[in-house]
């Protein structure tokens, strides 16, 4: 009886995650086969590999992904630049400073930070950083990469902070007392044996805010200006590839080449956002392993 | 040199187990050149009516015990019944466990390291521990011994180099492991990275070594190196040796404090503990009749 019964969860956990790999495929071959028409008009390297995007030109239509990988990628580094050292900071101030009180009210605040809708930050990112963005650079207006770096880094700080504090905590209490008993400060010891111990976890976890920051469309779309050309800093107007594809999907003609070259870059992005979830998927099963 | 050689044999020997104090007492000089004369010797740490309490548990009840320079002091006693928590009071290591307190005197050289202006850090650069479970870090072998001196603020890596290998060699495992110096610790023997937490500790070069149960982990060939070591480290250092083995404890302490629920018993040369003692408890204890 108890075999039959634990036969069946075991059963049902398999069908879940059946389903859940079915649904992956699913949207992969969709993105696939929507995505495959484009490349009859557009040769794949011009795709890949060009400047200019913009499908509506009259005489000659041109559709090269570059820019938006950019901004993409601009926007993305400037948030991990932003995000990673005071994500770190925070969870080795909250693992091994914090008083319990203290970690008490903080925890939950941060859980509450992450729950934010992403329409609300980009608010934010418009009618606050914006205009002091623009103030401090001198700008007619603070909708660019740097606002949208930073809007992202805040998305991406409670995933990081929570990760990384686990990570801290679970590294074996016995490094602390050796560090602590060879002389070291409470400090020392978080930032030369704890956070190296804890590496590959905070790895993972800042991974996860990347893959985060990589996909997220609202908050950039409104705070970034959007200008489609091929950005030149960060105080340039940007366009990421989620971005465009939400500004244009809504507009372009029905299983036009437009339209297809949108799911193109659709599955662009999700080849993307898969490699860093897979690696910092490995990185996280390493880091298990080396912490038996 | 000829002293320890002489007491390596004898150690060696497992029919003698007991040396004689005098020997111990003439061979070992002071070799940080304080005003230790050779003949008799300085009171490095003397502890006053100590006590000490975890929430509402008495750990340590009324301590009083003075232990010489370069002596080797076993702990000895029953499980749970202060040992760990005495060693630790000794570097303030119980100060990282929240709801404790501790009551009384414990001097070092004669300053009190309980007084409000006592610095840990510093206090914990003078008296070095290695724990029950070796705890080397996930770093190299080499980082390992570093440690110690790079958060000191060494920064000289030829000076960083010197004092590794002579740590190494102190803790007798530089032949062991010269050639995987930049290897994971983890792939050293059990015994072998205890050794390794040993050197970690002598590279800050600390006055005092606290060891807790330190071979309680290891094979009889590992304990034995274990207990050499303590042997060759006795001329620079004072050691404190918690452990439940009372043949190691008859090995290589020269005094022996018997601690039982929280107080301590008797405190002896370690020949008279284990062959004559004072008190009845003590000797139902060493002859094995309980514990
Ligand atoms: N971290 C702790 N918190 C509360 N009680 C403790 C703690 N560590 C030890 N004790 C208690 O203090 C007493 C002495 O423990 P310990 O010093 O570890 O003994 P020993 O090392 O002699 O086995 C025991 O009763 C133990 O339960
Ligand atoms: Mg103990």
């Amino acid at each position: 009886m108890r075999r039959v019964k634990d036969k069946m969860i075991h059963g049902l956990f398999f069908l879940n995650g059946i389903f859940v790999v079915a649904i992956l495929l699913g949207i992969f071959s969709l993105l696939v086969f929507t995505a495959f028409p484009a490349f009859k008009e557009i040769n794949i390297l011009d795709f890949l590999t060009g400047s200019i995007w913009n499908p509506d030109a009259y005489l000659e239509p041109s559709y090269g992904i570059v820019p938006m990988l950019v901004s993409t990628f601009m926007v993305t580094l400037g948030a991990l630049v932003v995000a990673i050292p005071i994500g770190i900071g925070a969870a080795a101030y909250l693992s091994d400073v914090a008083s319990p009180r203290v970690r008490e009210v903080t925890k939950p605040i941060i859980e509450i930070l992450a729950g934010i809708p992403s329409v609300v930050i980009g608010f934010l990112g418009i009618v606050l950083v914006g205009p002091f963005i623009a103030k401090v650079f001198g700008l007619s207006n603070g909708l660019n990469a740097i606002n949208g770096s930073i809007l992202l880094a805040v998305m991406a700080l409670p995933t990081i902070i929570s990760m990384s504090e686990d990570a801290l905590t679970s590294v074996p209490s016995n490094y602390e007392q050796a560090s602590l008993a060879l002389g070291a400060t409470k400090w020392q010891t978080v930032i030369k044996v704890k956070i190296p111990a804890a590496l590959s976890g905070i790895i993972a976890a800042c991974m996860l805010g990347m893959g985060r920051a990589v996909g997220e469309t609202m908050t950039v779309l409104m705070a970034t200006g959007c200008a489609p050309a091929m950005p030149k800093g960060f105080l340039d107007s940007v366009r990421t590839m989620t971005s465009t594809i939400a500004i244009e999907l809504g507009e372009v003609a029905y299983n036009s080449t437009h339209y297809y070259a949108l799911f193109a870059v659709g599955l662009v992005l999700f080849i993307i956002t898969f490699i860093i979830n897979m690696t910092s998927d490995i990185i996280l099963h390493k880091y298990e392993k080396v912490h038996r | 040199m000829q002293g320890t050689a002489m007491k390596n044999e004898k150690f060696l020997n497992a029919t003698s187990i007991f040396r004689s104090q005098a020997t111990t007492q003439t061979s070992s000089k002071s070799v940080r050149g304080e005003s230790a004369s050779p003949v008799k010797k300085n009171i490095k740490i003397k502890v006053e009516s100590f006590n000490f309490y975890y929430g509402n548990t008495w750990a340590l009840k009324n301590i009083q015990i003075a232990i010489k320079e370069n002596n080797v002091v076993g702990i000895i006693g029953p499980s749970g019944c202060g040992k760990s928590t005495f060693l630790r009071c000794i570097n303030r290591m119980n100060d990282i466990i929240k709801n404790t307190r501790a009551e009384g005197f414990i001097y070092i050289d004669g300053k009190n390291i309980y007084e409000k202006d006592q610095d840990v850090v510093t206090l914990r650069r003078d008296v070095g521990m290695v724990f029950q479970k070796s705890n080397p870090f996930p770093k190299s072998v080499f980082e390992n011994v570093a440690y110690g001196l790079r958060i000191n603020g060494v920064k000289d890596q030829r000076v960083i180099a010197q004092k590794v290998e002579k740590s190494l060699k102190d803790a007798a495992i530089w032949d062991e492991v010269k050639d995987r110096l930049s290897d994971s610790p983890f792939s050293l023997s059990g015994g072998q990275q205890q050794r390794l937490c040993i050197a970690r500790a002598l590279a800050i070069e600390p006055r005092i070594l606290l060891l807790d149960e330190p071979a309680s982990a290891l094979d009889p060939i590992a304990t034995s190196k274990v207990e050499e070591l303590i042997h060759q480290l006795k001329k620079e250092y004072t050691i404190i040796i918690v452990t439940h083995n009372m043949q190691q404890a008859a090995r290589v302490s020269d005094f022996s404090a018997f601690f039982m629920m929280g107080e301590l018993i008797e405190y002896d040369a370690t020949s008279k503990i284990f062959t004559n003692p004072s008190n009845k408890i003590t000797e139902d204890y060493v002859t094995g009749r309980f514990g």
